[in-house]
């Protein structure tokens, strides 16, 4: 079983070796990039958009609601919801829904060229078919962090509209929460997992999609293998980020 | 001309390739023949370089496939034109992207050149009003001209073809049969189909090679398989009992 994990471990970082091998002509890849940017990153903008903002005002509300001793004060609202969308919740958990929706599309799509030879296609041809393939979308996600930008944008202005809105804090009050004790190094600690977590979002997808075997049945079931491992990278990805950049 | 020593290739314990030697002419369309697991796909795959034999060399014109150097294979690759089983179409591309695709990739051309040569093999396989189509939008049959254009479009010297009239109805199947065996005469190529259908062997079968269980049982042309007396083959042939009685009728008449 440890062997099996190690050598797929090491056939992983393989392909990501032959991902940087003899490139595709470049016109042919311009258009290849920006189609998966469209498919990837515009693609997702709306679901990010959704849940950032309702699940920032739920954790505004949880935390007002959470607040009962009058000597705590209300600021403080502005304070939680700042610190668990910019820390946790956009980069890592927007990045574990995309691990499901860029991931499963990913894996699908290469899995189904599989199924269909078109990848045979493309190697007989004498196409870099992991160039061609997985290239574009690790081009295409250096600007996941915008995305997860956008998530903390929306996520804390929810915040915002649900307190003010609800009657569980003022404009002001919450503004100030978002300017208390700020360090500007959790934003780049942010972007860095974002980094991180756009690359294993772009590979392990595409490996799983990329080394299947069998039918359409196959496809599915590599799609949900790949949104597991995906998260599981995520999650020790991020614990070890955490412990290294913020642990002092 | 694709010239094959001593090829073997095994999968763990099991030897599928079994020391198999021959020659595909050019100009001529060759058939590799027989039944299920007897080793045709991976021939047909070690012969695209999808499988590395374990032994034995395979030539193209000369060039031995196991001596050359990776840039030389690349260029190889782009001499080679593959008509899968599926067609193996690109399925998020119109069928002229699919089929200007090799030229897109290995080719300086303009985009007007490439639309120009497009349509030329477009209507030299007798695609009607597809261009703009999707692979899903097209019948099995359109699919097929689709990968055959696709496979010529960069005027290759070496097709090969897996079981190109696999899900077609006997009528479109000798169509596609005829339209290769023209392709192959008129480009002087090196054709080489993968087939079980022996409507094609007797259609296009100018060079057949029978395989069984990794050996090549037999070899020669579509004439010859009726004078045979290898019994591997007549087995194989005469399976079918149409074919049974086209052997008892000339049988009859000699």
């Amino acid at each position: 079983m440890l062997i099996r994990y190690l050598s797929q471990i090491g056939k992983y970082f393989l392909m990501i070796r032959e991902v940087f091998k003899k490139p595709t002509k470049w016109s042919a890849m311009r258009v290849l990039i920006f189609k998966e940017i469209d498919d990837l990153i515009i693609g997702s903008l709306g679901i990010v958009a959704f849940i950032s903002f309702f699940v920032g005002g739920v954790v505004s509300i949880q935390t007002a609601l959470n607040l009962t001793n009058p000597l705590i004060p209300k600021y403080l609202i502005g304070f939680a919801t700042r610190q668990s969308v910019i820390l946790e919740f956009a980069p890592t958990f927007i990045s574990i829904i995309m691990a499901g929706k860029m991931g499963s599309f990913i894996t699908s799509s290469i899995g189904s060229m599989r199924v269909t030879e078109q990848i045979d296609a493309l190697e007989v041809m004498g196409v870099n078919s992991l160039n061609y393939l997985v290239f574009p979308k690790l081009i295409a996600l250096l600007l996941y962090p915008f995305v997860i930008g956008i998530s903390m944008f929306l996520g804390i202005l929810g915040g915002w509209m649900a307190g003010v809105y609800g009657g569980f804090t003022s404009s002001d009050e919450f503004i100030q929460g978002l300017q208390t004790e700020f360090i500007p190094f959790h934003i780049a600690y942010a972007f860095i997992k974002t980094i991180l977590f756009a690359l294993l979002l772009a590979t392990i997808p595409s490996f799983h999609g990329y080394y299947m075997k069998g039918g359409a049945l196959e496809v599915g079931k590599a799609s949900t293998v790949a949104f597991v491992w995906t998260s599981v990278a995520i999650i020790l990805t991020n614990y070890i980020l955490t412990q290294l950049l913020l642990s002092k | 001309m694709i010239t094959i020593k001593d090829i073997e290739k095994s999968f763990g314990d099991s030897k599928v390739l079994k020391g198999i030697s021959t020659v595909f002419e050019t100009g001529k369309t060759n058939l590799i023949i027989g039944q299920s697991g007897s080793g045709k796909t991976v021939l047909l795959k070690s012969l695209l370089g999808i499988h590395t034999p374990d032994k034995g060399t395979i030539s193209f014109d000369g060039r031995i496939y196991s001596e050359l150097k990776d840039d030389e294979r690349r260029e190889l690759r782009t001499e080679i034109g593959m008509v899968f089983q599926g067609g193996a179409l690109f399925d998020s591309m119109t069928v002229e992207e699919n089929v200007g695709f090799p030229l897109k990739m290995f080719t300086n051309k303009s985009e007007a050149e490439i639309k120009d040569r497009v349509n030329f093999v477009i209507n030299r396989v007798q695609l009607v009003n597809a261009n703009l189509k999707k692979p899903s939008e097209i019948s099995g049959g359109m699919q097929k001209r689709v990968a055959i254009a696709r496979a010529i479009v960069n005027n290759p010297k070496y097709l090969f073809c897996d079981e190109p009239n696999s899900g077609l109805d006997p009528k479109t199947a000798i169509v596609i049969d005829n339209l290769i065996q023209e392709i192959t005469a008129e480009y002087d190529i090196t054709t080489v189909i993968n087939t079980h259908d022996m409507n094609s062997v007797m259609e296009i079968g100018e060079k057949i090679i029978f395989l069984k269980e990794g050996i090549l049982a037999w070899e020669g042309s579509k004439k010859d398989i009726f004078k045979t007396d290898n019994e591997a083959i007549i087995d194989f042939v005469y399976s079918s009992n149409l074919f049974k009685k086209i052997r008892k009728a000339q049988n009859k008449e000699e």
